[in-house]
């Protein structure tokens, strides 16, 4: 008994090992086992995680060499595997999303303006930068009504992650 | 925090920001992935297709998005009609701010805005996401009623330049147009494809030849390359530069450019003689097939490479699309061979896999194709040759490569043709360089007016005896000295290179007495003053300033002052006293703009680099030639005015 445990928790270890190197190699274009810091976010958001800014400045603070803007996989590897085995930034779900779109739908619209959605977007908690924003309005809006329905775009952007 | 917002609000803001960038990064992890995809198909061989295998099988393995990846590169394209389009890549609605640097562009487009484009781009200025969808939109509009093919004649005293892969070479492009002169009615080209991927520049490339071919669209071609293929520009680098540059708008635009892509014309052809196309023929190559085909529906070409290698890759075998994407038909692969083929020494037509399209074609499919189409010669680039150019099969087949140091620096040379009636390829050869580019730019007036007086000098020097026996005729008394017109108008007689020697005279003649020139002695200075051809390699620096020197001519006749730079008011008196006798009227706003529009610096006054980088953009043919020609007109009046 205690040794299939042992044995599906290593597979599970060595699982997890290769998602998180593979991730990584994506990056890694001088194939030296080092990527630049500003794509670590990427890197996690792509293994399932969904840290926040501050959560990600966080780890950044842990693995980064001493600023050098750049991140070596030997230090990564096992930040990124306590972080995936503990399920530390854990996606959200889509109900709790819906609810907070509806909250900042005050008229409950069942919509939101472009204007509606960039003001929260770009004044509160962790703000977009200008291009985010004009990226995320272009993505979601409909091109018709330029309005983002937001019920159809949770469920659109859960399935299939394309524009 | 916000403006009196509540914790609520606070809380929903920030999972809805934590959930987008998710999402976000999603996408980039995708284009990352593909991008791998691709790198990873560009090797042939057993180890690299087993490299790739497994990186398919882990990707298929460990991420569920590559499974909607794959599926999603390969399904075909949403069936939108083209009205739809039009209105997805409208560029009203995108403002250009205050703060914008770059050029500004009005339509319908002119020569001066190409002009405006291109010295911007020298300036590594980028231009705004709305005039690039603005121009690329009216590049839409004209390539739907294009073509496949190409009919082109070769006027009487007329030449036609053809160019090869130009690979975002910015600087190999500058370097035609000034070696060669701009795009015009006098002065048709032919670009034969792969304009974009692995240089730098490659949308700066696109913008001018799209810029010309809406100024000139009888006189500019382009064909269609093998890079003209999204899905090779995921790879190759020109989806990443669009995206990099055009971080809101980028996506747009590529899908706008996809779409251009497929409409590009496929071939051309001289005088029904000689057919150009980018990659080359097959043995199934029928012109009058492709003519007739719907080009903008054919099947992305790199898509069927893409298949080729992986069909032996088994664990895609199960996916429907796969089935579907093998059905291509004759004419999809007719148009691949187009585009990707590649000349082989032996006789035959074998399946190129190196590429993975087209095929590799020997001496006797070029026989046969050639004959049964009554051609003569066939133009190709596509791949990269030590010199620019090479020709194979017994001179049937020319191989043209515009992109110089393409591995490396040093690597290559590029090259052009031109090409007059007679249908026979002249060859010009150049090589960019970095630090002679940096020379150029920095030029002082020193350096150029010695150069250039050292390049007429040398003309002079050269001429030496006709100019003796052309002297003596204008003095039977052998008094060995005769009157500046009469030197002048020997000169022009034997050099005829249609420049105002008189005005020139000071620079070129010291010995004068009372309006008299002792022509013996100043032939003896020239020969003692002829400077050593100073020996170098084919720098740049000299083969331009060599061809110079007229130009500089034209600048030192405006600068009288010698100052090393001209008022506008200089400018505009002596392009007021041209103007008189060009027969054209340049009215006062037209001299006052073109002034203004060479003063890059705004300090009112006209250096000797701006003006040499307006002739450069401003075209040699357009100006220079147009008013040499008409300088004997000027000089025989000047004389008559004496």
């Amino acid at each position: 008994m205690a040794e299939s445990n042992n044995q599906s928790a290593e597979t599970k270890l060595s699982d997890v090992h290769k998602r998180i190197k593979a991730a990584f190699e994506t990056f890694d274009n001088a194939a030296n086992n080092t990527v630049d810091v500003r794509e670590i976010g990427t890197i996690i958001y792509s293994l399932g995680c969904f840290p926040s800014q501050a959560d990600l400045h966080d780890f950044i603070a842990e693995v980064e060499e001493d600023h050098s803007g750049y991140i070596h996989l030997d230090r990564f590897l096992p930040a990124m595997t306590k972080v995936l085995l503990e399920h530390k930034f854990p996606p959200i779900p889509k109900d709790l999303l819906l609810q907070a779109f509806e909250v900042l739908d005050k008229d409950n619209k069942g919509y939101l303006e472009p204007e509606e959605l960039t003001k929260y977007m770009t004044q509160e908690g962790e703000p977009f930068t200008q291009e985010e924003m004009e990226e995320m309005l272009t993505g979601l809006a409909d091109h018709e009504r330029n309005v983002i329905y937001y019920k159809d775009v949770i469920n659109q952007l859960a399935i299939d992650p394309d524009m | 925090m916000g403006c009196g917002m509540g914790k609520s609000e606070l809380q929903a803001a920030l999972l809805i920001q934590r959930w987008y960038r998710q999402y976000v990064a999603r996408l980039e992890m995708r284009r990352r992935c593909t991008w791998n995809i691709f790198q990873s198909i560009e090797y042939a061989g057993e180890q690299d297709q087993i490299k790739l295998y497994n990186f398919f099988g882990f990707l298929m393995d460990h991420f569920t998005p590559a499974r909607n990846l794959i599926s999603h590169i390969f399904r075909e394209n949403e069936i939108c009609r083209d009205i739809e389009w039009e209105r997805y890549f409208c560029y009203k609605s995108i403002e250009v701010p205050e703060s914008y640097t770059g050029p500004h562009l009005t339509f319908p487009m002119t020569f001066c805005g190409v002009s405006k484009l291109m010295e911007a781009f020298k300036h590594k200025q980028q231009l705004h996401a709305r005039y690039v969808l603005q121009i690329l939109g009216e590049t839409w509009r004209l390539l739907r009623i294009l073509p496949n093919i190409n009919y082109v004649s070769v006027c009487h005293n007329q030449e036609i330049t053809i160019c090869g892969d130009l690979h975002g070479h910015l600087e190999d492009l500058l370097l035609i147009f000034y070696k060669n002169g701009l795009p015009s009615s006098e002065k048709p080209y032919v670009f034969n494809g792969d304009f974009v991927d692995r240089g730098k520049n490659s949308l700066e490339i696109l913008l001018i030849l799209f810029g010309f071919l809406l100024v000139y669209p009888n006189d500019v071609h382009l064909n269609r390359g093998n890079h003209e293929d999204h899905i090779v520009n995921l790879r190759y680098g020109f989806t990443k530069e669009i995206l990099g540059k055009y971080r809101v708008h980028g996506k747009k635009i590529l899908k706008l450019l996809q779409k251009i892509f497929s409409w590009l014309p496929l071939a051309t052809v001289i005088d029904h003689k000689v057919l150009i196309v980018h990659g080359g023929i097959s043995d199934m190559t029928d012109l009058n097939v492709i003519e007739r085909v719907d080009r903008h529906r054919v099947r992305e070409a790199c898509w069927l490479g893409l298949i080729t290698i992986l069909s032996n890759v088994r664990i895609l075998t199960s996916y429907d699309w796969f089935d579907g994407l093998v059905n291509s038909t004759d004419i999809s692969i007719q148009i691949v061979d187009l585009l990707w083929s590649d000349p082989m020494p032996q006789n035959g037509c074998i399946p190129n896999e190196v590429r993975g399209g087209g095929c590799y074609w020997g001496p006797d499919v070029t026989e046969e194709v050639l004959e049964r189409h009554n051609l003569q010669l066939l133009i190709r680039s596509h791949e990269c040759k030590q010199d620019g150019y090479e020709f194979c099969h017994n001179r049937r087949v020319l191989t043209i490569f515009s992109a110089s140091n393409y591995y490396e620096v040093g690597s290559n040379r590029g090259a052009y043709i031109r090409m007059g009636p007679d249908l026979v390829p002249h060859f010009i050869q150049y090589q960019a360089s970095r630090t002679c580019r940096e020379l150029t730019l920095t030029q002082s007036v020193g350096w150029t007016e010695r150069s250039a007086l050292r390049a007429l000098r040398e003309q002079l020097f050269v001429h030496k005896s006709d100019l003796i026996s052309a002297f003596q005729e204008f003095d039977p008394n052998n008094t060995g000295m005769i009157s500046l017109r009469h030197w002048a108008s020997a000169t022009e007689t034997v050099l005829n290179l249609g420049l105002p020697w008189r005005m020139l005279r000071p620079q070129l003649v010291n010995s004068t007495k009372y309006g008299m020139v002792d022509y013996q002695q100043w032939i003896r200075e020239l020969s003692i003053t002829e400077p050593k051809l100073e020996i170098s390699d084919t720098s740049i620096l000299e083969t331009m300033y060599k061809n110079h020197s007229n130009l500089e001519t034209i600048f030192r006749i405006i600068d009288t002052d010698h100052s090393g730079s001209i008022s506008f008011e200089e400018f505009r008196q002596t392009w007021k006293l041209l103007s008189s006798h060009l027969q054209t009227e340049i009215s006062d706003e037209a001299i006052a703009d073109l002034a203004q529009s060479i003063d890059f610096n705004k300090d009112g006054s006209i250096d000797i680099n701006e003006f040499m980088e307006a002739f450069r953009l401003v075209d040699l043919s357009d100006v220079y030639f147009y008013l040499c020609s008409k300088f004997r007109p000027l000089v025989t009046l000047l004389h008559e005015g004496t």
